[in-house]
């Protein structure tokens, strides 16, 4: 039978829509709890240091190009630089780095 | 206290380059739903409805496999997981007042990326700084999916490698900043690349997929750090 891709399309949104809007619409006070305060607090950091590390040497052409735009975002990020200038650097690095080694 | 509209401005400024990022990304998207027999308009509503890479990849994957809608559902919450966390974090960002349509617009675009820039806004999130951001990167995110399957592998190779770090490094400057000033986010991000890192190695572990991979590494190690250094009150802000 030919499924319906209009039908896999309304079953993936619904999904992904209910899995964000659960803890939202349901978590409307602050958390007392210290514990839970404190794990939600780390959350976002862990989070987005694992996916960053090893998927940054994996999204480019030469894992190398990846470690040098790791390096130098981590270091510019550190000396304050903003969201845009952190993720502009970070292309330059691998467009560049890129060219020299392919 | 900034106005509505000058967070909104700012979030589009922030949105920027996470839409650059999206549209390279969701290119090399559309050529997978391409081949899983989307259209580009079927794509590119998918991408507007999901907005979500891994889940999307999984979705378009297992129709060209010619799975049933209910693999498909189960498969986008376990790829889409995470994102039960980063809203539960968020609910803590917003202030408690924030109102029903403000919780139901936001979870709209709970993503990687949006998420990471809503965390590091200054005190309590003003939702409309959010929504700024939204208002460009999910353009992106959809134009990128259609033209994905429209044009096929136009743009060179070396421009979507370059173009797919910009993300990895907007995650470096929210993450960064606070480690700098936090010796416990600092060993925490460190003990959080190499954890990730083993992760990936391990041939042991090659069956779990990356989403999964990820969940179980944020509870353990944000866990852990909860338990061992609780967070002051003061500190939080």
């Amino acid at each position: 039978m030919k499924q319906n891709i209009w039908i896999y399309i309304l079953v993936s949104a619904l999904v992904s829509y209910l899995i964000r809007v659960t803890p939202l619409a349901l978590i409307r006070r602050e958390i007392t709890n210290r514990t839970l305060r404190s794990f939600l607090y780390y959350v976002p950091y862990v989070t987005l240091a694992v996916m960053t590390f090893p998927a940054i040497t994996e999204a480019t052409q030469r894992p190398l190009a990846g470690l040098l735009a790791l390096a130098a975002g981590a270091v510019l990020a550190w000396r304050g630089g903003s969201l845009f200038l952190v993720a502009v650097a970070c292309c330059v690095v691998v467009f560049v780095s890129e060219w020299i080694l392919i | 206290m900034e106005s509505n509209q000058t967070c909104f401005r700012r979030g589009v400024r922030d949105g920027m380059p996470i839409a650059l990022g999206y549209f390279a990304v969701a290119f090399t998207l559309g050529i997978a739903a391409k081949n899983a027999g989307f259209s580009a308009l079927q794509a590119m509503v998918e991408s507007l409805t999901n907005n979500a890479s891994a889940g999307e990849y999984a979705v378009f994957s297992l129709v060209s496999a010619g799975a049933g809608y209910w693999e498909v559902a189960v498969m986008t919450l376990v790829a889409n997981a995470r994102y039960l966390l980063m809203s539960c974090a968020l609910s803590q960002k917003l202030a408690p007042e924030t109102g029903m349509g403000h919780r139901m617009l936001l979870a709209f675009d709970v993503t990687d990326e949006i998420f990471g820039v809503s965390i590091a806004f200054p005190g309590r999130l003003n939702p409309f700084y959010t929504y700024g951001a939204m208002a460009v990167a999910i353009p992106g995110w959809a134009l990128g999916t259609f033209f994905g399957v429209v044009v096929g592998n136009v743009l060179p190779l070396r421009l979507v490698s370059a173009l797919s770090v910009g993300l990895y490094g907007m995650f470096l400057a929210i993450i960064v900043p606070p480690a700098r000033g936090n010796r416990v986010v600092l060993a925490l991000v460190l003990l959080s690349f190499a954890a990730s890192w083993a992760a990936a190695s391990l041939p042991a572990l090659a069956a779990m997929s990356s989403g999964v991979k990820t969940i179980v590494l944020t509870v353990a190690i944000s866990l852990g750090a909860a338990i061992l250094f609780p967070v002051a009150e003061e500190a939080e802000a």
